[in-house]
């Protein structure tokens, strides 16, 4: 169905990119933003950035026949850059602005720029999604039930 | 004949101006913040965005704010603005699996791989009011950290379904039914199902399974497992050719282990029942798995007691709180013209009930 080959190498980067960036809080991927490129480049808007929402589906016993759970809200915005690189932007939520950063973000990064971001944006989100990721696991791991079990004294 | 009245407008804006007053309270007290909302009410609005099949913390946090804390009209202004919003498409069924649990816990099995892990829950608490909550607080202590386990947490009924011990979940069409665009309609398999369940009511979803647990259709259920934590929603781009996940959300999942005998059609083995919901409702989930094993009982040949959580349609027409709340007050609104009526036809009867003893009584 798709032309993009999967698992090619760049395709993979740039899914993971693109990831990163989709579940990041708006805010802070605004302000790294603004700190990485205080002006956006100059760019056509080939989709101006659009609410909307992608149904959720789950799976009866978690396994079997899929289910239509109910929908999140995501915002969407695609553009071209002058030297021609498209890009194409997905947050969750709903923040205009961060969709467009991310669709800005993807064009530079296929027009050299990877390198440069991966360390001034996505570096400090991965990091920090970690960070809440393994302090959660660290709180539910200190609630794990050591059981002990009672010897009858006969 | 059917009577147009206009009329009230004024008596409308004043009352809505009340309302807004109202719903702000005493100034002398601080506002609300929808930021405070979504992060100290975190199960309210995990319950609206359950109900309103929406999820987005934050407006429905907004929600439950404008509607001055009634969950249900806030479920209401979420299903209305959901109507609003262009669909993009639908995700890849999520992998509850790679779940990064919070809590996770078997009421089948003790030494599960994993283990037992409580997470934040109320269990186990003592339901005394907590007075030091209504004091300025000072942040809680951070509570204790231990290294967390590598790895996925397997599913418990994966144990017994590798021993054949347990109903597969038979596999539906790649597409499931959506009753959010097509009107609801029988007979209802069981995505169709699960997807009512998923945004009905709470309050009704936990009588539905309460009445089977007292003998209205039982179904003998342990709690196999029961998750709850963050799962990653991925969905293919069509312009970029791939995948990427859009966002992650927190599911609450409880999955039932029902004896069974075998039927007919079936060999003795366990069978399943199944809940998951946005947000942290276990409460939700349980319940939401318990009927849907009860809603089974045709495809593994079991009798039907007339049990009202084994009637389809009728937990599935009565489980939308929006619904049922729209038929119910619509009853509140001028009905001046039905009842009159109902009015001149009961003076009339009345009335020749009335000559008729009259002439009995003269006779």
């Amino acid at each position: 169905m798709y032309v993009t080959d999967p698992k090619d190498p760049e395709t993979l980067v740039r899914k993971a990119r693109l990831s990163t960036l989709a579940r990041a809080p708006a805010d802070r991927l605004c302000a790294l933003w603004a700190a990485y490129q205080p002006t956006p480049p100059a760019h056509d808007t080939l989709r101006a950035p659009e609410v909307g929402t992608v149904m959720v589906r789950g799976r009866a016993g978690a396994v079997g026949a899929p289910f239509n759970l109910g929908e999140v809200t995501v915002t969407r915005c695609s553009v071209r850059l002058a030297s021609g690189a498209v890009g194409h932007g997905h947050v969750q939520g709903r923040s205009r602005d961060a969709a467009r950063a991310v669709a800005l973000i993807d064009a530079l990064c296929q027009d050299g720029q990877g390198a440069a971001i991966d360390a001034a944006i996505l570096a400090p989100l991965k990091a920090e999604a970690e960070a809440h990721r393994n302090a959660r696991a660290a709180r539910a791991a200190a609630t794990k039930v050591e059981f002990f079990t009672m010897v009858r004294g006969d | 004949m059917y009577v147009a009245v206009k009329g009230g407008e004024r008596a409308i804006d004043n009352a809505h101006a009340w309302l807004a007053e109202d719903r702000r309270g005493d100034l002398g007290v601080a506002e609300l913040s929808i930021a405070q909302i979504r992060e100290q009410l975190a199960l309210a609005v995990g319950r609206v965005m359950a109900e309103g099949s929406l999820y987005d913390p934050d407006l429905a946090a907004l929600a439950i704010k404008q509607a001055r804390g009634d969950l249900i009209e806030a479920v209401f202004l979420i299903r209305a603005y959901r109507t609003t919003l262009p669909r993009f498409g639908a995700s890849h069924p999520v992998d509850t699996a790679a779940m990064a649990c919070d809590r996770r816990i078997s009421a089948t099995f003790k030494d599960l791989p994993g283990g037992q892990i409580l997470g934040p829950t109320f269990d186990y608490t003592h339901r005394l009011l907590d007075f030091t909550l209504a004091a300025e607080g000072l942040a809680p202590p951070a509570p204790p950290m231990a290294p967390p386990a590598e790895g996925d947490l397997p599913h418990v009924t994966g144990f017994l379904a590798r021993e054949d011990l347990i109903q597969s979940n038979p596999d539906g069409p790649d597409t499931p039914r959506d009753l959010t665009r097509e009107p609801l309609d029988f007979p209802a398999d069981r995505p169709l199902r699960l997807q009512a369940l998923a945004r009905g009511d709470e309050g009704f979803v936990l009588s539905m399974a309460y009445s089977t647990q007292r003998g209205y259709g039982k179904n003998h259920p342990f709690v196999g497992e029961l998750r709850i934590g963050s799962v990653p929603v991925e969905m293919d781009i069509p312009e970029l050719g791939f995948a990427i996940e859009l966002g992650e959300m927190v599911l609450t999942e409880c999955e039932t282990v029902n004896q069974f005998t075998g039927s007919k059609t079936e060999p003795p083995q366990f069978t399943r029942g199944y809940g998951l919901v946005f947000g942290q409702s276990e409460r939700k989930a349980i319940s939401m798995a318990l009927v849907d094993r009860a809603l089974r009982w045709e495809e593994l040949g079991e009798d039907n007691e007339g049990a009202p959580a084994q009637d389809v349609e009728f937990v599935l027409y009565h489980a939308d709180n929006v619904q049922a709340t729209g038929f119910l007050e619509h009853i509140k609104l001028p009905h001046y013209v039905d009842f009159q009526s109902e009015l001149e036809l009961i003076r009339r009867l009345r009335a020749e009930a009335m000559q008729a003893t009259r002439q009995e009584a003269a006779e």
